[in-house]
């Protein structure tokens, strides 16, 4: 789970991998061809971007003749959503901590 | 290029609340004097004045250097208290309120924002936080359909 997320939180760390992440999810299923138009950068390094994003779960591929489709796969965000939680645990706990503090101090 | 994050409306607030047996007084001092401050929450250099810029330190763990860059916002003795949260390039703010009860005090905090900072911004995308948590709830969002 630990190695999913870094997975995740890796992939998504780079804005060009964000910026193809983020057209799949708005525009749909798209080729490397059309990827690499978008993108502005050679399509090797687009397919290096997809390669991390594939390995986070963020994008599934699928081949149909010579070209191959990418498509998101946002229910690979849910670590990200766990995370932002973590923060309530958080503060649940420092409460407990605080009214600890108080409980031992003077009035 | 792509390129086209958007700058989104930032609205995740996390919010826990309490009722305390303690007068409004004695937890403004918990939330405002540093040691004490240190018992519960983090070592720090926190001072009640608006306008200071202070950090809290957590040991550091892989991924994360442990401080959390903050500014003093607002001070109202024994009412109200708010500052900034930065960390990991993620802006948020976080508003502690008092209201006095017929038992003692009902505790409030909110953190709120969860922005990209105006540190991050500068560093550009060395923390790759930037415009990034906006558009989560976004994109979660449209997990349902």
């Amino acid at each position: 789970m630990q190695v999913e997320t870094d997975h995740v939180f890796k992939a998504l760390a780079d804005p060009t991998r964000r910026a193809i992440y983020e057209g799949l999810t708005r525009d749909g299923e798209q080729t490397v061809h059309a990827l690499t138009r978008r993108a502005g950068i050679s399509q090797p390094a687009v397919s290096k971007h997809l390669v991390v994003l594939k390995r986070a779960k963020l994008v599934r591929h699928r081949h149909e003749g010579r070209e191959t489709h990418y498509s998101a796969s946002p229910q690979a965000l849910a670590p990200l959503v766990d995370w932002m939680s973590v923060y309530g645990a958080f503060w649940r706990d420092r409460f407990d901590r605080l009214e600890n503090l108080l409980d031992r101090m003077e009035q | 290029m792509i390129n086209t994050w958007t700058d989104s409306a930032l609205t995740r607030t996390v919010v826990v609340e309490r009722e305390m047996a303690h007068s409004p007084e004695k937890i403004w001092r918990a939330l405002t004097e540093g040691k004490l401050i240190e018992e519960w929450l983090m070592t720090n250099d926190f001072l009640p004045v608006v306008g200071h810029r202070f950090t809290f330190r957590a040991a550091p763990v892989p991924g994360w250097s442990g401080i959390i860059e903050s500014e003093v916002l607002v001070v109202e003795p024994h009412v109200r208290l708010v500052y900034s949260w930065g960390s990991m390039g993620v802006g948020s703010v976080v508003t502690w309120t008092l209201t006095p009860t017929e038992s003692g005090t009902h505790l409030r905090m909110e953190q709120s924002g969860f922005g990209p900072d105006q540190e991050a911004n500068y560093k550009g995308a060395k923390y790759g936080w930037n415009k990034f948590i906006g558009n989560l709830e976004r994109i979660v969002g449209g997990l349902e359909s």
